[in-house]
């Protein structure tokens, strides 16, 4: 039986060299420093409705009540069909011949770009939708955004997705008001929801420069000019909801560069067991 | 095959308006309004077809039924594009399609309410609501919704509370 390595051993230092190449991406040429930026932002939008789409999918089987067991199923096939789009569209951008699929399934956790939020874990329903609601009213205002794009590729898809997180936004602020204002338990795991996740919402509003060369491109906007519309919406379904928003504008941030909770290395290890147990197997 | 020999786009049309839906097969593909264009590019068939939601998991089936009814008619060269945009709504599903969506159970959705990215229900949710669906067993206008999504994606559930039906209504997107 092979023991494991010290940390002295020749192998393992040609492994961490092997493992910082990889966690560099930036070192790989790219032909065009405006495709690069273009890719990144691709990969946070399908990175984010990847991840939550995964998140939601774990509630298949174990909802409070079958109607919204199917419920939460079709949101996150919705998310995960939105991510096949922008995945694809990410791999054709980059043009180095990846799918979807070999984006989703091979990367490891320091490749993904999603917002902190959708990697939280589920929690109670209530918690689960409110991390809904909160990232519905910014989904539901990109994608809006994201019609008007420069690019006819982004455009559809954002088209597509428009009509279908329109639902989602409807459903999730439904059951926020219901659930807030409604019972002392309902409202009680609801306030505590929202003061758990409010800390991971600001992440949806930071710009970087690559955030800020899409949007000068008219590709995408500029996250920024998401927040007041977002804010609007939160604040008139929460009020109605009888929450109390929270004061702290602290902001979590980092999923966008890369930089994880422990949490997303559990996700990506279910997700993409098959791919890790058995490279290459296709059906 | 040479083009002479190519069978009219309109006997295409009629091949694949008997192809069923795989998820609700009273309706065929052309009553969905999925088909979007049917061409012939030299000896290739082009059949473009769209999908009702990004993540519907009938594409796949739909694309594989398109292609064994196609070659059952001796078509051999097969090209199946996908379309997004425009994207589809309900409102792409035929008089036809919704007859017989109705007659199955389904309460087909209402005509021209295609959700356009606005918050539909909320203003509904306000006002009372001056939407309502009809029961496809009595008719009745007297129905809850019980939940927004039924046994697939394109689907939601209610209940009449006149004859007590459950049943989904093909919601508008």
């Amino acid at each position: 039986m092979p023991s494991l390595p010290d940390m002295n051993t020749p192998d393992v230092a040609e492994l961490a060299r092997e493992a910082a190449a990889h966690s560099h991406a930036t070192e790989i040429p790219t032909p065009d420093a405006g495709q690069d930026a273009f890719f990144e932002v691709l990969l946070r939008l399908g990175d984010a409705t990847l991840i939550l789409g995964h998140r939601v999918s774990e509630w298949c089987g174990h909802s409070p009540a079958l109607e919204e067991d199917i419920a939460l199923a079709n949101v996150a096939l919705d998310l995960i069909g939105q991510t096949q789009m922008w995945l694809g569209l990410a791999g054709e951008v980059e043009g180095k011949g990846r799918s979807a699929d070999d984006l989703a399934y091979l990367r490891d956790a320091w490749d993904f770009r999603n917002l902190l939020l959708v990697e939280r874990p589920n929690g109670d329903f209530g918690h689960t939708l409110m991390r809904q609601f909160l990232f519905d009213a910014w989904h539901f205002e990109l994608l809006k955004a994201l019609q008007g794009s420069s690019d006819p590729r982004v455009a559809e898809i954002a088209a597509k997705a428009a009509k279908e997180v329109a639902y989602h936004l409807e459903r999730s602020s439904d059951l926020v008001i219901r659930l807030g204002d409604g019972t002392g338990e309902s409202r009680r795991r609801m306030q505590d929801a929202l003061d758990a996740l409010w800390a991971y919402t600001g992440e949806m509003f930071l710009a970087d420069e690559k955030d800020v060369a899409v949007a000068a491109a008219g590709i995408a906007p500029n996250p920024r000019d998401l927040e007041a519309a977002w804010d609007a919406t939160v604040r008139d379904v929460l009020t109605e909801a009888t929450l109390a928003i929270p004061e702290s504008g602290f902001a979590h941030k980092g999923g966008k560069r890369g930089v994880h909770t422990e949490h997303l290395g559990y996700i990506l290890a279910e997700m993409q067991f098959l791919q890790r147990a058995y490279p290459g197997a296709s059906w | 095959m040479t083009t002479a020999t190519h069978p009219s786009t309109a006997e295409v049309w009629d091949w694949l308006s008997h192809v069923p839906d795989p998820e609700i097969p009273v309706i065929s593909l052309t009553d969905l309004g999925i088909v979007r264009d049917v061409a012939w590019d030299g000896d290739t068939l082009v059949v473009t077809v769209t999908p009702t939601y990004s993540g519907c998991p009938a594409t796949a089936i739909i694309n594989l039924d398109i292609e064994k009814a196609l070659r059952e008619k001796g078509v051999s060269n097969l090209k199946l594009k996908r379309q997004i945009s425009p994207p589809w709504t309900t409102d792409w599903i035929s008089e036809g399609g919704r007859e017989k969506l109705r007659a199955y159970g389904i309460a087909p959705p209402i005509d021209g309410t295609a959700a356009d990215g606005r918050l539909i229900g909320r203003v509904n949710r306000m006002t009372g609501g001056n939407l309502t669906v009809a029961c496809p067993r009595c008719g009745s206008a007297h129905t809850t919704k019980v939940s927004q999504f039924g046994s697939t994606p394109c689907k939601a559930s209610y209940r009449c509370d006149d004859c007590l039906e459950p049943f989904d209504y093909f919601k508008c997107i």
